[in-house]
């Protein structure tokens, strides 16, 4: 009775949330849900299919790409979306019926997996994001470990290039490794296991130079880069099978989402190149890479909240000789403190001419000025992009920015 | 002094988790802009720590904190150059460790480094997160308030012949219940402050720098961005009616220079 009163609650108030235009209507529902009845999401989750998604970079991403790929055959897959990955959200995702694919937040993994029993999750990468909030990344692989390896019915489809992924994942009963490599390995040096150092080799492989025995697992499928580095790619499997990776979404970073999306696919039943082809339609998740117009200049909007993140976007825009704008907050949900900025290499941008805006601008513009990158400074950020457009001919201007930075621009009038 | 200014980045790969690798940047490029030669060092703690100058150690993690202590105390450079009037900044697990003791993930203690009379225990109660605002105490270096972001367990207590950085307005700084921040003595400074403290603080930079080169003028640099950086972090911390200095003299205190 109570449980039926918060599944109604959940979708009412999810629904006037809406109509009032009060938010995309994904929280407000679920924390009701959860006041009626705290055991909501273990009972909405019980004998159905659930996969989860988490890890620092690609949660969002990875999960839009496997509801795809399990919702290719005409299945009605739920999922949350709009990226509210603690409960409220999960339960007001879960509240329509269907397999399930969920975006979790990388700390409450442990207490999501004991409510949802989930058939399969995937550990994309952890790496610094929001220390005011999280503190240490190897105190949640410690969590993450712990409950996995409580999780006996859970297959784990895990990054073997993340040491402090694999540690994460290492305890557990049945592990699918994908080699879908990281660039960022600054918090992976001191190995989790006996405190010695992980030494990283050429070709991918590394262990802990201290040889207590932690090391890359051999890797059920892998990621080539085409030599000449444009699409398609490809995932080899360790079985011989070869797989095209060719999406509409850009940067080597969604190619390793698409591919642990593919073998995650294959643990739910679905085959991995038909997995792939499903998601090769996905234009923009979540607006991610979208591009918006204000007034009559063009933004492709992009997000990069921390410098793993930060790192594989930079690749991916170094080359460029376009407007750039970059905006930066530090609100609840970026973490409190922008000092990652200095973690940042922004040092490659160069002789790209930089507008910095957003609540911390100013951090911005310091860390610009020490790097020696020429800049403006905007702080109101519609403004920041036409100032980055005067000059720039016509081009699309390049904005990136932190999480409510982006969403901010993403939600922006014009 | 002959040759260039070496600035040694202390163990990036185990104390580099917080952005405080920037100190080490912003102090070559201040004295490089003046005009002198630098040699800014990434000095991992696979290989021996170089011989430098200055030293610049991070905030870390726990596990990569003892690490870090054990390396650095086996390889004795650092001591050997504090000895020799090195100049030393330390935030954060970096303090910790140039101090007497401090302690691991379980509360349990480790030997330090002994370049800091300061020793540190585990808190009981929750981590010191947020903005910190602290005034030069008296007997500490004479700079302008101190700005930064604060984010640790430990409880730092000042032992004889360590001077406290400053006194906190806002915030928690060494946490011991005396009320102040940081801690130094001869040319090593220790601090909690993240931002990095010197992106927010370009005076300290400078006194810094005034101690490696034996220089007491300086040409002033364009530090137009920090100091606007400065004055936007007090005045929200002020906004929130956390900061109200009434001994304040004159104006806001971070126009100063």
């Amino acid at each position: 009775m109570r449980y039926r009163l918060a599944r109604i609650t959940t979708r009412s108030v999810n629904a006037a949330s809406r109509r009032l235009g009060r938010g995309h209507g994904t929280v407000a529902g679920g924390r009701a849900g959860l006041r009626v009845d705290p055991k909501l999401l273990e009972r909405l989750s019980a004998g159905r299919s659930v996969a989860l998604v988490t890890g620092t970079n690609g949660k969002t991403t990875t999960t839009r790409l496997l509801a795809e790929a399990l919702g290719a055959g005409g299945t009605p897959v739920v999922s949350n979306e709009t990226g509210s990955n603690m409960p409220p959200g999960l339960v007001a995702a879960l509240v329509r019926a269907g397999p399930a694919v969920l975006e979790v937040d990388e700390i409450y993994l442990p207490r999501v997996l004991a409510a949802t029993s989930p058939t399969t999750v995937v550990l994309l990468n952890l790496s610094r994001d929001q220390l005011d909030r999280t503190n240490e990344v190897r105190m949640v692989a410690g969590r993450w470990r712990a409950a996995l390896a409580a999780a006996p019915h859970t297959t784990v489809v895990a990054n073997a290039d993340d040491p402090l992924v694999v540690w994460g994942a290492g305890a557990a009963a049945t592990v699918r490794w994908v080699a879908a490599g990281t660039r960022w390995q600054l918090d992976a040096v001191g190995c989790p296991s006996c405190e010695g150092r992980i030494s990283f080799a050429d070709g991918g492989r590394w262990s802990c130079a201290a040889g207590c025995g932690f090391t890359r697992p051999v890797p059920t499928a892998s990621l080539r880069f085409s030599e000449d580095g444009t699409a398609p790619h490809r995932g080899v499997w360790a079985d011989g099978r070869v797989h095209e990776i060719d999406l509409l979404l850009p940067g080597r970073f969604n190619c390793a989402n698409a591919l642990m999306a593919a073998v995650a696919a294959e643990s739910c039943g679905i085959a991995a190149g038909d997995a792939l082809a499903a998601m090769s339609g996905v234009a923009n998740v979540a607006g991610r890479f979208t591009v918006r117009t204000f007034d009559h200049v063009q933004a492709r909007l992009m997000l990069a909240k921390n410098p793993a993140g930060w790192s594989e976007l930079l690749e991916m825009v170094v080359g460029d000789d376009g407007p750039l704008v970059v905006s930066i907050n530090a609100r609840i949900a970026d973490g409190a403190d922008p000092s990652w900025l200095w973690d940042v290499p922004f040092e490659r941008l160069g002789d790209r001419t930089v507008v910095a805006t957003g609540d911390r601008f100013r951090d911005l513009s310091v860390r610009l000025h020490y790097a020696g990158v020429a800049h403006r400074t905007q702080a109101v950020p519609v403004a920041a992009v036409k100032e980055a457009a005067e000059g720039g001919q016509g081009r699309v201007v390049d904005v990136i920015g932190n999480y409510t930075a982006f969403n901010d621009l993403l939600g922006a009038h014009p | 002094m002959s040759g260039p200014l070496r600035i040694a980045v202390v163990h990036p790969d185990l104390l580099g988790t917080y952005g405080d690798g920037g100190n080490g940047l912003i102090l070559a490029r201040r004295a490089g802009w003046r005009g002198h030669e630098v040699a800014l060092l990434q000095a991992t703690s696979d290989g021996p720590l170089p011989e430098a100058d200055i030293y610049c150690l991070g905030g870390g993690e726990d596990g990569p904190q003892v690490r870090a202590a054990r390396t650095l105390g086996e390889d004795g450079t650092l001591a050997r150059r504090v000895e020799a009037g090195a100049v030393v900044l330390a935030v954060c697990a970096g303090y910790q460790i140039v101090g007497r003791s401090f302690p691991d993930a379980d509360g349990h203690p480790h030997a330090g480094l002994g370049l800091l009379p300061i020793s540190t225990v585990k808190g009981t109660g929750a981590r010191a997160v947020g903005e910190v605002v602290a005034r030069t105490a008296e007997g500490g270096p004479s700079l302008p308030t101190l700005t930064g972001f604060e984010n640790h367990g430990g409880r730092t207590t000042l032992d004889e012949g360590a001077v406290p950085l400053a006194r906190v307005t806002v915030g928690v700084g060494n946490g011991d219940g005396s009320g102040t921040e940081g801690a130094w003595a001869g040319r090593v400074v220790g601090t909690y402050l993240h931002g990095p403290v010197l992106a927010r603080n370009p005076a300290l930079a400078d006194l810094l720098l005034a101690w490696a080169l034996g220089a007491d003028e300086w040409a002033p640099l364009d530090d137009a961005a920090a100091l606007d950086l400065r004055q936007e972090r007090l005045d929200a911390v002020a906004g929130r009616g956390g900061f109200r200095d009434r001994n304040r003299r004159a104006g806001p205190p971070a126009r100063t220079r």
